[in-house]
């Protein structure tokens, strides 16, 4: 039985299908990789495992419950957390109170306060944050937000994690840490789903990887197949 | 760091409670006159901060604490020859509870402006539908309200106060309180990371309506006569906003000093120089959201920062 | 009883006709400067007053009037952008708070002028007789005055929106509305641009408060309740939408007339139940995008 998994999903927005009758699995432990041109419906795919949109039809498994078009909150505390696209810190926290609201909310949630402030610190510590704990969010630099999102994901106590895009944006050296970040997370057993546009970073993580076009899964397989894959290269450099 | 704001923090209490028990012996040797401002003072006091409670975290408008307000002066007008006045007072809260709940859950949707804009339809609404009621059902518009003496409806009031003072401090350092921010911040964030968005969003804004209502139930006694225009009056919304936007909404303490100053300003200017006093109103809030955007406090808190100096930098 | 009918829908036109012009001032203002511009009928009660205190003093005849508060109002209302909203604006970190900040210190404005024209005018009700003529009309009676300002609601309402779809002015506000950064880029200075709409939305508040006080009796303090009319025929028609702003003003009017026939009492308490319905409902309106 696969950690998550996705049969027929689909969501159409007014008359345009985002998702169209995508099928999808995660294994226990793997990082999968998550791609297409812009417009695909990646963050779309996202949006509907995590419950921020709701999907038209098809059925998301998560451990083998049903899990489509569960409320987020729901889907958190069974142990799927996210990260955004555009970055989503609270501005005006601090660094550690961002991180502290996903220890206190998350999956394990019934801490003390102590318990609960130490969690938060080793997330901080484990991405490498510890040193601005004190400041608010928004004074940190764009690849700080990220990590700062990843801590935040990491803290609600996940075993499934979506990262949408962690490396955009980001200059070689940060796409680097960011990498290793990504190896470090699955060495503490959790499972990774990404979407990505950096393709040295997707090839370079990724054990599988899915391709989304107009909706719709178009390939899926090692980073070597895909790489290869004619149906790949010709909708990344067009028709 | 911590010790620092623990130490602030048990001050702060100490200062709480002694400001409170200096209240509760003000009747012993004050004026009734002193009773009776020191009532209305207390009164804004609890609408705005309960207003607070609610808005100020998670940055929704409400202008409906007129609505609940009003419910609680009603409930007194019908039930206050029926039953004990404490019974009247929970009763108001009740009742203003459950039609918040009511209202939360049916506004969930709204963001921004559109919740402000609703809260405040629903106070109109509120109170046409009333008029139209008394006139239709009662035939008179207004209703007479039981006497409670000055020192009465005072202690109530005190009593009110503390336990929202209690409420306040309780949401504030629980986790809620943290979660209530994040709502504010972003919401979407908050709910991906666990937060059942919606119920604490309606729990919150129906543990303020409780305030408000009892407010309302006791205030009614002393009015003696009410009618929708005055129980429905949507100037308690605006000022409920207002005095705590002056106030400044980043502690909850800013509320309370802009609903005192702002009480006793209403109290000497408003019998003779009414419109004179809606002015003053109108210019400090226009200045309060141009150049004081965390108000009173953040402006006290800038001019300690600078007397401070480069001393409170290297703390 | 046809009679009857058709007395209830021409007094719901007409009213309608106040009401759309009461609304097209405060949906530019929050179609295209973002600004809940709850001070919106404290305008049209400064208006009114105005055409009132011309008229009883110096015989100044109200449509004369127009012509004075018209451009008085738009001043005052670019003036106040500019002085303002513009500098709310830069200090606001979002559109959502710009709109929070904005609509506060609509409410600062509305405690400010009203309360200047009760100091100047006190608060009893004001009224004057003009153009009291009965007209027949499809067997029904109306007052000339009634039929003047909405023959005037109409002609200035279709003014103002082909002044919108024309002038190169009007194209740049419909621009600012859709996308104000592309806007900016193609040239349209922006801050100009919004002070002009809130001063055209002021404008249009006096001009319908100059209208109303041929027909109703005004007072300092009316102009919350036409604020909130302006606000629920916005909502009906949809934001930034002159038609729509007709339409809904329209389907107010006749709400309203149909519903006073029945049960007068009811006719401020259906406007509500409206306005909440569609805003659970159709938060955009329901010509809205």
């Amino acid at each position: 039985m696969p950690l998550l998994e996705g049969k027929g999903v689909t969501k159409y927005f007014g008359g345009l299908a985002a998702v169209l009758n995508v099928d999808f699995y995660v294994e226990q432990g793997e990082v999968v990789g998550l791609i297409g041109p812009n417009g695909a419906g990646k963050t779309t795919l996202f949006n509907l495992i995590s419950g921020a949109l709701v999907s038209q039809s098809g059925t998301i498994w998560f451990k083998g419950e049903n899990i489509t078009n569960l409320k987020p909150h729901a889907i958190c505390r069974k142990g799927i957390a996210r990260t955004f696209q555009l970055v989503r810190v609270f501005p005006n926290m601090s660094v550690l109170e961002n991180v502290l609201m996903g220890v206190l909310f998350g999956k394990s949630d019934g801490h003390g306060r102590g318990q609960a402030l130490e969690q938060a610190e080793k997330w901080l510590d484990f991405v490498g944050l510890s040193a601005v704990k004190g400041l608010p969010a928004r004074s940190l630099t764009l690849a700080n937000q990220k990590r700062l999102e990843v801590a935040r994901a990491l803290a609600t106590g996940p075993e499934l994690l979506l990262l949408d895009e962690l490396m955009a944006g980001l200059n070689p050296t940060e796409v680097a840490q960011a990498m290793e970040l990504v190896n470090r997370i699955r060495e503490q057993g959790i499972t990774i789903f990404m979407v990505e546009h950096v393709m040295t970073a997707i090839m370079g993580v990724c054990g599988r990887i899915m391709v989304l076009h107009h909706g719709e899964k178009i390939a899926e397989g090692t980073p070597q197949e895909i790489a290869t894959s004619r149906t790949v290269i010709e909708v990344y450099l067009g028709e | 760091m911590n010790t620092r704001k623990n130490l602030r923090q048990i001050w702060l209490l100490g200062l709480t409670l002694i400001f409170l028990a200096l209240l509760a012996t003000l009747p012993l040797y004050a004026p009734t006159y002193t009773i009776i401002l020191m009532t209305s003072i207390l009164m804004y006091i609890v609408l705005t901060m309960s207003w607070a409670l609610f808005s100020a975290p998670t940055g929704y408008i409400s202008l409906a604490p007129a609505a609940f307000f009003g419910i609680g002066i009603y409930t007194s007008a019908i039930l206050g020859t029926r039953l004990p006045l404490p019974a009247v007072i929970l009763a108001g809260s009740l009742i203003s509870f459950c039609l918040a709940l009511l209202i939360g859950a049916l506004t969930l949707r709204l963001r921004g402006i559109y919740f402000a804009m609703f809260t405040f339809g629903l106070v109109e609404l509120i109170k046409n539908f009333w008029l139209w009621y008394e006139i239709q059902f009662t035939g008179t518009r207004g209703r007479f309200v039981i006497f409670v003496d000055n020192t009465t409806i005072y202690y109530v009031m005190l009593i009110i106060l503390a336990l929202l003072l209690l409420v306040t401090y309780l949401i504030r350092r629980s986790r809620f309180g943290l979660a209530l921010r994040g709502i504010g911040e972003c919401e979407e964030a908050a709910a991906h990371i666990g937060v059942h968005v919606n119920a604490l969003k309606t729990a919150t804004f129906a543990i303020s309506a409780i305030f408000m209502g009892a407010a309302g139930a006791i205030m009614a006694t002393r009015w003696t006569y009410v009618d929708p225009y005055v129980a429905f009056n949507p100037l308690y919304s605006f000022m409920s906003v207002l005095m705590a936007i002056f106030g400044g909404i980043g502690q909850p303490y800013g509320p309370i000093l802009g609903a005192a100053i702002f009480a006793y300003l209403e109290e000497i200017l408003i019998t003779r120089f009414p419109y004179y006093y809606m002015l003053i109103f109108g210019i400090v809030l226009i200045v309060t959201v141009l150049y004081l955007p965390e108000g009173l406090i953040g402006l006290v808190a800038n001019i300690r920062k600078r007397v401070a100096g480069g001393q409170d930098a290297l703390a | 009883m046809t009679i009857k009918i058709i007395e209830v829908l021409i007094t719901g036109l007409l009213m309608g006709g106040l009401y759309a012009l009461v609304a097209v001032g405060l949906s530019l203002q929050y179609g295209v400067a973002r600004i809940l511009n709850i001070s919106h009928g404290e305008f049209i009660m400064l208006g009114g007053l105005t055409t009132w205190a011309l008229y009883t003093a110096l015989g100044v005849n109200p449509l004369l009037s127009l012509a004075i508060c018209g451009p008085v109002a738009f001043i005052l209302g670019f003036v106040i952008h500019r002085t303002l909203f513009k500098r709310l604006l830069a200090s606001s970190a979002s559109p959502a708070i710009f709109e929070s900040n904005s609509m506060l210190a609509a409410f600062g404005l509305m405690f400010i002028l009203q309360n200047i024209a009760l100091l100047i005018w006190g608060p009893e009700i004001r009224g004057y007789s003009y153009l009291v003529i009965p007209v027949h009309f499809l067997g029904t009676l109306f007052g000339a005055n009634r039929l003047l300002t909405f023959g005037l609601a109409l002609v200035i309402g279709l003014g103002f929106y082909l002044f919108l779809s024309l002038t190169r002015t009007g194209k740049a506000i419909r621009a600012a509305a859709q996308d104000p950064p592309t806007a900016g880029l193609m040239g349209v200075n922006i801050n100009n641009v919004l002070a002009l709409c809130f001063g055209l939305g002021a404008a249009m508040a006096g001009i319908a408060g100059v209208l109303i006080s041929m027909c109703y009796p005004v007072h300092g303090v009316m102009g919350l309740e036409y604020t909130i009319i302006a606000i629920i025929v916005v909502v009906l028609g949809g934001l930034g939408s002159i038609p729509g702003s007709f339409i809904g003003g329209f389907i107010l009017g006749l709400i309203g007339s149909v519903v006073t026939f029945f049960e007068p009492g009811l006719a401020l308490v259906a406007y509500y139940v409206i306005f909440i319905l569609l805003l659970l409902v159709r938060p955009t309106g329901i010509l809205g995008r």
